[in-house]
């Protein structure tokens, strides 16, 4: 399971993650297709686990280098790599990008998933930030104590049930297209998917009262990149397991 | 239209403060409207004005933004401090997502539990001192440029100032030897709108206190 893939490839992007909490991550799992246009174009940064949907969408090439160890973070550190001593980390474009929103906002800005214009930017950028806090849970959840797992998989159904989920609702109700904002592919949807999708792993009947996020979430997962990444074999991790939370304490807090 | 932004939140600082920072130094005025009680929060909700239903909330340009980092993002996109290609964007994007995290570590401070106070001020001096600071440093002394980014000021500068404030009020010795760090600290607050915004009776807000963190936690249900 452990694998530790170090590639020079001077065009992709390369990922620096441990690949367990790759594995929790699960959101960075779709993959969206952006049009030809951008299927032609120059590889992207590699989104850290979750970036990883923007990238797959825009068919973008990369690799992943994984943290097992603490040795390897170290070096990492060491080598003054990481901007806050901190991964993930992507290389690309001859840069060494940190923290998880710049990241999704500079893939997000170069393959168009930022939207037209100021207005639809801030847009998208709300929606993206309540996801993200909705994210967190998910994210946070297996480090928590097993006796209060339950209890907090509740918290995040009710969350995701009454504050988040209507909101999206109402906006696919209201304007009755495929995606969030200006008709098109964005990192709003990008992000909601993969929210929706791990969040289906623990709950599968979340989405029951909520029918415009169903179909948005069928027709999403039929793009053809976003579809192939869904698929066993692709780059998307599974839901996170004791291996992946005991490895990542061993990496990050031994 | 044409009115000026309205920022809904508790009186105190939070996690509006920020966006406080910034419309002050970007020269734009704006008025509060405080939610001091939990009615004054299920009004808000009630009209349906709040996207999550939770503040920060700002009206302006016929919007009522929300979530703290769009909130900032749109401000500084509107006044041009955020950099001037998807590059340097990127750099004043990473730049304040670290100092983010070091804003929310000392914050944490004042809802940390008494027998964990101690451990959560050693985190905090070494996060500052080896972590963040340093890295800051670095950047301006490889550029040796007045700003962190383009030469020019950005949201990253504004909001590293407020940082800094922030440090020294919880350890000033804590600066020390981050010299190049000090004098952008100098140089920004003697920008006439952040001076302005630094002295008594502007809409700065004091640091926590136990009794506003009892107000908080009845509005918000914390």
């Amino acid at each position: 399971m452990l694998k530790f893939k170090l590639k020079e490839v001077k065009s992709g992007p390369i990922l620096h993650y441990p690949e367990c909490l790759a594995a929790g991550w699960g959101m960075l799992s779709a993959a969206v297709t952006i049009g030809d246009a951008r299927a032609t174009r120059q590889p992207d940064p590699p989104p850290p686990r979750r970036r990883q949907c923007s990238l797959q969408a825009c068919r973008v090439q990369f690799d992943e280098e994984f943290l097992e160890t603490k040795e390897q973070l170290q070096k990492l550190q060491d080598g003054e790599h990481l901007l806050f001593q901190q991964v993930p980390m992507v290389e690309i474009d001859g840069m060494k990008l940190v923290q998880t929103r710049s990241i999704l906002h500079y893939i997000a800005e170069k393959h168009q998933l930022f939207g037209k214009d100021l207005k639809e930017r801030t847009l998208i950028d709300m929606y993206v930030e309540g996801t993200l806090d909705l994210l967190e849970m998910l994210i946070m959840h297996p480090f928590l104590k097993p006796e209060d797992q339950p209890k907090e998989v509740v918290h995040m159904a009710q969350k995701a049930i009454i504050r988040y989920f209507p909101v999206f609702e109402k906006v696919l109700r209201g304007h009755g297209q495929n995606f969030l904002v200006g008709n098109q592919l964005s990192l709003a949807d990008v992000i909601l998917l993969q929210t929706i999708l791990a969040l289906e792993e623990k709950i599968p009947n979340i989405l029951s009262t909520f029918p415009f996020l169903q179909e948005y979430t069928v027709k999403l997962s039929n793009i053809p990149t976003i579809k192939r990444f869904l698929e066993p074999g692709s780059k998307k991790k599974p839901p996170p397991d004791d291996v992946y939370v005991r490895t990542v304490y061993n990496i990050f807090m031994s | 239209m044409a009115g000026k932004p309205v920022l809904h939140y508790f009186d105190g600082r939070g996690r509006m403060e920020s966006t406080r920072w910034l419309l002050a130094a970007a020269g734009i005025e704006f008025e509060e409207k405080f939610v001091t009680c939990p009615e004054d929060l299920e009004k808000l909700r009630k009209d349906g004005v709040l996207m999550f239903q939770q503040v920060p909330m700002v009206e302006m340009d016929g919007m009522k933004l929300v979530q703290s980092r769009a909130i900032l993002n749109y401000i500084a996109n509107k006044y041009n401090l955020y950099g001037k290609d998807t590059k340097e964007r990127l750099l004043i994007d990473m730049y304040t997502e670290g100092m983010a995290d070091l804003n929310e570590l000392i914050s944490s401070l004042i809802i940390t539990p008494p027998d964990q106070k101690e451990s959560k001020m050693n985190l905090i001096r070494d996060r500052t001192k080896n972590r963040y600071l340093p890295a800051f440093e670095k950047v301006l002394k490889g550029h040796g440029q007045d700003y962190l980014v383009g030469n020019k000021l950005s949201k990253a500068d504004i909001l590293l100032t407020e940082l800094l404030y922030m440090v020294e009020e919880f350890d000033a010795s804590l600066l020390a030897n981050f010299t190049l760090l000090q004098a952008l600290k100098t140089r920004i607050s003697n920008l006439p709108n952040v001076k302005k915004f630094l002295q008594p009776g502007s809409q700065r807000k004091p640091p926590m206190t136990e009794e506003k963190l009892e107000e908080a936690r009845k509005v918000f249900k914390f």
